[in-house]
């Protein structure tokens, strides 16, 4: 067969990382639902869900299968099409950006050298970037094809917010980008790795803190969560929606706040890498667990974090949004990017 | 067929159908769906070309950016099918004629260009779409035109922001 002449053991290859990544991803963004109920629980010092198995382990699945067979609703008025396709977006948008994430160094199977990461491209950071900016969709076209005036209003909220949080984002990212040279996210693990060189976080805090300040906006979390203030907008733009689809867009977010945690762990604090760890010394295969398991473990604890914030601060009025978006971060990370542009100009000459 | 010949076909195949759906369309908001789907095909191309950040830079400044903005007007404005005005039939033919006139202009212009003569494609080794390269291109060869290009997109943010804050 001349057809199609190329490794096929590439592609099984691939197709399995795939495979697992998406539901890796989905299996602990279902957990994340869980352990957000029981922090938020530790905090207002109550138990949280306890009744579904042994310390309410089995609740993601039970709330999944209420979802399920919930009945479902499509309004008489809403785009058909467009209804159906909003948490579709919602969710492919979320599940894109863990294509690019080294999630280990090297698997080495019966000879065979298996990287655990999708694609190492040379515009990772730019691919992060690129589909953060189609997050925007999924919140649109919901909003819009229900054909509610809450829906639509939800909807240019989270459309604007997002749009005015990625500037600065893309500003904290250029410094970040200034320091490494590279805009493969291997590369920039591996710098990190190597020896003599601390982590980002120590050569860029005021970036990272821009980053996260950002990556909570993106992600529609508290207390950036205004497209779905139900104060003042009912519910939010998925309004309208029931059974699985709403459970959907409720996933969405906690897929989008498990790989950005996981970008920050990779961009900022050093990936897969371990701490006082030389991985050169050890067999590749114990290598490559024990670095998943560090950036696991780091992702989980950002993670943390962003449930921490959102139970602990109130929600941001809509003007004071965009105040700190526009007046505060944008000039804050161009002072950033300035900075990081002179010193690196220094050290080179 | 190889998978690049492959995917070059569903590629094309893909943007001529988005492209044609753009038009045909009613609703203006299912035109706008589609133009970004367009914008998604011609980014595969610009992949297969190797020219992987052009290709990101399509997607995130025309799909990603100026495609919500027209979203956004167009559902502000509250377009729908039936409040759409429909042409007459003669400026519809008047339309496609003078259309399918600038098409055969554009490729009559390409096929006898010169500097397109006995040039192939360079599919999967050319170089000057990755970022390092065409920085540098831009930065040395047409760092005039570059820098004319930026001062026009700041004039262009100045006057939209006066236009902003006239009262």
């Amino acid at each position: 067969m001349t057809l199609l002449a190329f490794d096929w053991l590439y592609l099984v290859e691939k197709l399995v990382l795939i495979a697992v990544i998406i539901s890796a991803s989905l299996l602990i963004a279902m957990y994340a639902t869980y352990f957000e109920r029981k922090v938020a629980a530790w905090m207002q010092d109550r138990i949280g869900p306890d009744r579904a198995g042994p310390f309410g382990i089995l609740q993601p699945l039970a709330d999944g299968g209420k979802l399920f067979f919930k009945e479902e609703i499509i309004p008489n008025a809403a785009n058909k099409w467009l209804f159906i396709l909003g948490p579709c977006m919602a969710m492919l948008t979320a599940m894109m950006t863990s294509a690019v994430i080294p999630w280990g160094s090297k698997i080495d199977l019966g000879g065979r050298e298996i990287a655990l990461q999708i694609a190492d491209v040379n515009i990772g950071m730019l691919y992060i970037f690129g589909v953060v900016s189609f997050g925007v969709y999924g919140i649109m076209i919901g909003g819009w094809s229900s054909n509610n005036k809450f829906s639509l209003m939800a909807a240019l909220r989270g459309a604007s917010q997002v749009i005015s949080y990625e500037l600065a984002m893309g500003l904290s990212l250029i410094a970040l980008l200034m320091l490494t040279g590279s805009l493969s996210l291997k590369t920039i693990v591996e710098q990190q790795m190597s020896h003599g060189n601390l982590w980002n976080i120590a050569y860029q805090p005021l970036g990272f803190f821009i980053f996260f300040v950002c990556a909570l906006a993106e992600c529609n979390r508290a207390p950036f969560d205004l497209p779905e203030a139900e104060s003042e907008l009912n519910m939010g733009y998925h309004q309208e929606y029931s059974s699985m689809k709403l459970g959907f867009y409720l996933f969405a977010e906690y897929i989008n706040m498990f790989i950005s945690s996981a970008i920050m762990a990779t961009l900022f604090f050093g990936g897969y890498d371990v701490p006082f760890l030389d991985e050169s010394t050890l067999n590749p295969n114990i290598a490559a667990l024990i670095g998943i398991a560090a950036l696991l473990a780091k992702t989980f604890f950002f993670i943390f974090v962003f449930m921490w914030i959102r139970w602990t601060l109130p929600r941001f009025r809509y003007d004071q949004l965009m105040d700190i978006g526009w007046k505060k971060l944008i000039p804050l990370a161009l002072v950033n990017m300035v900075i990081t542009a002179v010193v690196v100009l220094l050290r080179q000459g | 067929m190889g998978t690049t010949q492959i995917l070059f076909w569903f590629l094309t195949a893909l943007a001529l159908l988005g492209a044609i759906m753009v038009l045909v369309s009613k609703n203006p908001v299912h035109s706008v769906l589609w133009l970004i789907v367009v914008f998604f095909a011609i980014s595969g191309h610009y992949i297969l070309l190797n020219a992987q950040f052009l290709a990101i830079v399509n997607l995130i400044v025309y799909a990603g950016a100026i495609m919500v903005l027209f979203l956004f007007v167009i559902m502000l404005m509250n377009l729908n099918a039936e409040t759409e005005p429909q042409k007459s039939i003669w400026m519809k033919f008047f339309g496609v004629a003078t259309g399918g006139l600038l098409l055969s202009f554009f490729i009559s212009f390409i096929v006898s260009s010169i500097d397109l003569k006995n040039k192939t494609a360079q599919l999967k080794e050319g170089d000057v779409g990755l970022i390092k390269n065409l920085g540098k291109v831009l930065f040395s060869d047409y760092v005039i035109p570059f820098e004319i290009a930026s001062i026009l997109f700041l004039s262009a943010m100045v006057g939209a922001v006066v236009i902003g804050k006239k009262d």
